[in-house]
């Protein structure tokens, strides 16, 4: 009986794996494919103005705020898109851990389960953090 | 100089810079950013922010193909992000309000650390200890090799997380994968087979590294443009890296190489943080 379900849950841990694989793999991809379609629409652009990074200034109003970005994006504007490509790059491993949360649910691996929601309640208190002071 | 221009010479630097840590194991930010802020005048917060994103892009990359092996011990893993993450948040709260050129001091002599750790010769424990908290935390696992499975526990699980948190907190300050820590953490202190420590520490820097992007994110430290060459060249880079090492082991000469001038990049990053121009 145990033997059985020891067997069981090595075949489940095998799918989750597989799955969580194919979400890293295609977050990246899509995430670095769209950094790089912006970053071709950038330089059309701004190819030929001067690169200026020294005083730290932060960076332009319409990368910065939520609903400014993705009407830029349409716009076409580069940098938009690019951060919009950064932004689903940093989700990507996001997504893994909610990926993996699903899998232990589905495993009734509830200790894991539970550290899952602990990891994704501490990346949410980090981004509310960064928003505050 | 041009952005164009500019532009492409952090695609080859970063091309360089993966491809080089992608074959020693030390990562690529820990180039890129003295690159970025020596050579091309970069302030240092968007070099740390730049370099940041491409840690993810790489760690996400390169453990989608460990983890279908069943070397990655997802448990431990996941366990262990506890800790890397709360010291992510930490380190990117701290680099919003730590002078820089303390950064630029710290981040050298974390390069050196690195260096020289990653030189030591390796000793592999297999123990089959029995660790109270690795069983109740089901950490205890098996992996596939070439000769069959391989069974193996987890030591000193208390020592091993507060490894971690540092290793965060390491991160999320300076904008690098410490890998070279968070494999100190499972080797040395948890007693963990290096497939398994190499894979799992994989696994748990994109994690990591994300924690402190939303931060850097929300507080303008990651600039599209800046950020763009250095992923896509990183990327590039570690890919054909990952291809070689298929081909060739891993020499060691490559390793004195790239400690060398890791080292002579960290002098500078150090100098540069003295003398108050980072």
């Amino acid at each position: 009986m145990v033997y059985r379900q020891k067997n069981m849950s090595k075949f489940k841990d095998k799918d989750i794996q597989l799955l969580i694989g194919q979400v890293l793999r295609a977050g990246t991809v899509l995430s670095v494919s769209i950094v790089f379609l912006g970053g071709i629409f950038y330089l059309y652009r701004h190819g030929h103005a001067l690169a200026s990074y020294k005083p730290f200034i932060g960076v332009p109003d319409f990368v910065q705020h939520s609903p400014g970005i993705f009407y830029s994006a349409f716009s076409l504007k580069g940098q938009a898109i690019i951060q919009l490509g950064i932004i689903l790059l940093i989700a990507t491993p996001i997504m893994r851990v909610i990926c993996s949360a699903i899998g232990f649910v589905l495993e009734k691996d509830y200790l894991y389960t539970c550290i899952s929601i602990l990891v994704l309640c501490i990346i949410f208190i980090s981004m509310i953090s960064g928003h505050a002071g | 100089m041009s952005v164009l221009v500019f532009t492409l010479i952090i695609l080859i630097g970063s091309y360089f810079a993966g491809l080089l840590g992608s074959l020693t194991g030390l990562g690529g930010g820990v180039v890129i950013i003295p690159l970025l802020t020596i050579i091309l005048n970069v302030d240092i917060h968007y070099a740390i922010g730049a370099s940041l994103v491409s840690v993810i892009a790489t760690s996400s990359g390169s453990a989608a193909a460990y983890v279908k092996e069943g070397i990655t011990n997802m448990r431990l893993g996941m366990f262990l992000e506890i800790a890397t993450t709360t010291g992510a948040m930490v380190g990117a709260i701290l680099a919003i309000y730590i002078p820089t050129h303390y950064i630029a001091i710290l981040f050298g002599l974390i390069l050196i650390s690195s260096a020289i750790i990653s030189l030591q010769k390796k000793v592999e424990h297999i123990t089959v200890q029995k660790s109270y908290l690795a069983q109740k935390l089901k950490l205890n696992s098996s992996y596939p090799t070439p000769a069959g499975v391989v069974e193996y526990s987890v030591g000193k699980v208390g020592g091993g997380f507060f490894m971690m948190l540092f290793a965060g907190v390491i991160s999320g300050l300076l904008g690098i994968g410490s890998g070279a820590l968070k494999v100190i953490a499972m080797d040395s202190i948890m007693r963990i087979p290096f497939k398994v420590s190499t894979t799992t520490s994989n696994f748990m820097i994109g994690v990591t590294a994300s924690a402190s992007a939303v931060v850097y994110l929300q507080r303008g430290y990651i600039s599209p443009g800046l950020s763009m060459p250095v992923v896509i060249g990183v990327m590039l880079g570690a890919l054909t890296g990952s291809k070689i090492l298929v081909n060739t082991p891993s020499s060691k000469w490559l390793r004195w190489v790239f400690a060398i001038v890791v080292t002579f990049l960290a002098g500078q990053m150090i100098y540069n943080g003295v003398t108050g121009k980072i």
